[in-house]
């Protein structure tokens, strides 16, 4: 078990400047992501885009000022699990936390600080009637083992490079494999889209391009499934298994189940230290919500210094806190 | 007016209402519709990122920019995006678009 004092969750611009921030009152921190490196949104969407407000900087390109972050926070010795997302929280007798993580790291810490920016990204599910009577069993978002479909008809839906790399690789897999599109047309690599196509001229999948999902069909298993064309035709198609392959969208993932309170997936906090209506716990950055939030890096640092400041009592409950200004004292590290 | 345009939004419930649009200040489609008490998320700020501001255009459509590939890539991804769709957050309206209509079509989870 990891012991620290502030468990932070999100190693995004707001996360790692909370730990400088935690480090100058001197309280320890364990950072938990489920992104494989530090940085967040910044490191793994646009790490090369120019961030134009961040004070002091006229610009920055967004990796470079989480490289810089990572060493301004280095000194405060943070440390790290990456790549697991975090599932459950349990609340100690004495007040504490345990943060398990969905590898099963178990973080014991005084102070929970939310930093989770977007949230974690799941798959995005199809509005279909039916759909989740056989979600459990037959509708896969995500394929951990292809060899489940061996010999099975499937249908995969989206136009995506997921869903074209899936069907090929499937095509020599599956009994029958079925790709749906809503589109004429696959915006996904064009080697792959060509390869989709010349399976389909040699009779290897079914191609149903410009045609919609409607709904899910079976006795107590899969059977088939409904689609409709351009025409507004009704086509049924055997199916055992569906293999929804449409993006992820951000979600707020497990956070969701703590009792905290939410508004439209962020999690509200009061703007005098960033607490959440559970104590002990705080979000901070893009996660959070609250009356004249805007979703600024900036503004999360300042949430970030705000929040470290009333967890203090959390930590250090019997020692009083006194201000100090980092050109007065310097950076005392650990 | 000047710099004030009119467009019509239809609401996920099928609402209808008209509302008035500045052109002359720098938000998008998406910020606009929130600004006007619509229930639209938008988890990524505006990034492309969410598509929970996806919209329908229902009239009006050709005078809008074409798409960046970026908002394709996301439109691409939804389930329930067709040849009208758009994301609210990369459209900056001009007095061109007088008259637009859309239906509001993003989700709320």
């Amino acid at each position: 078990m990891i012991e620290k004092d502030i468990c932070i969750i999100g190693a995004g611009p707001v996360g790692l400047f909370a730990v400088f921030e935690a480090g100058l009152l001197k309280m320890r921190c364990h950072v938990i992501d489920v992104l494989p490196q530090v940085g967040g949104q910044l490191s793994e969407i646009y790490p090369h885009k120019p961030i134009y407000d961040i004070p002091g900087y006229p610009n920055i390109k967004a990796q470079e000022l989480i490289d810089k972050q990572m060493e301004q926070i280095a000194p405060f010795k943070p440390t790290f699990t990456l790549g697991e997302r975090v599932e459950g929280l349990q609340k100690q007798d004495d007040g504490s936390f345990h943060v398990i993580g969905s590898d099963g790291t178990v973080i014991h810490c005084q102070v929970v600080v939310i930093a989770g920016g977007l949230g974690c990204f799941e798959p995005r599910k199809p509005d279909l009637v039916n759909l989740e009577l056989y979600e459990k069993s037959h509708v896969h978002y995500m394929i951990k083992d292809p060899e489940r479909f061996r010999d099975k008809h499937i249908v995969i839906a989206g136009g995506g490079d997921s869903a074209l790399d899936w069907t090929v690789y499937l095509a020599n897999v599956a009994k029958e494999v079925t790709l749906v599109h809503r589109n004429d047309s696959f915006r996904g690599a064009p080697d792959s889209a060509e390869k989709v196509h010349r399976l389909a001229q040699e009779g290897k999948i079914n191609l149903l391009l410009s045609h919609n999902l409607v709904s899910l069909g079976g006795n107590g298993h899969l059977e088939h499934i409904h689609l409709i064309n351009k025409q507004k035709e009704n086509i049924v198609v055997p199916a055992e298994d569906f293999i929804p392959l449409y993006g992820l969208s951000p979600k707020l993932g497990p956070i969701a189940e703590w009792g905290l309170n939410i508004d439209k997936n962020a999690i509200q906090v009061d703007t005098y230290d960033y607490a959440t209506n559970v104590e002990r716990i705080y979000a901070i950055g893009d996660i959070n919500t609250y009356p004249g939030k805007l979703k600024l890096i900036l503004c999360g640092y300042h949430e970030a210094a705000l929040m470290c400041q009333s967890a203090f009592k959390y930590v250090y409950p019997d020692q009083k806190l006194s201000f100090k200004y980092t050109t007065v004292n310097g950076v005392n590290t650990f | 007016m000047e710099n004030i345009i009119n467009i019509t939004v239809e609401d996920r419930d099928g609402t209808t209402q008209t509302i008035e649009v500045p052109t002359d200040i720098n938000l998008s489609l998406m910020e606009i519709l929130r600004a006007s008490e619509y229930d639209i998320l938008a988890t990524c700020g505006g990034m492309a990122l969410c598509a929970t501001c996806h919209i329908h255009i229902l009239n009006g459509g050709d005078s809008l920019p074409a798409a960046s590939d970026q908002e394709l890539d996301m439109l691409d991804t939804l389930p329930d995006a067709d040849m009208e769709s758009r994301l609210a957050c990369q459209l900056y309206l001009t007095n061109d678009h007088d008259g637009l209509r859309l239906k509001i079509k993003g989700t709320l989870q």
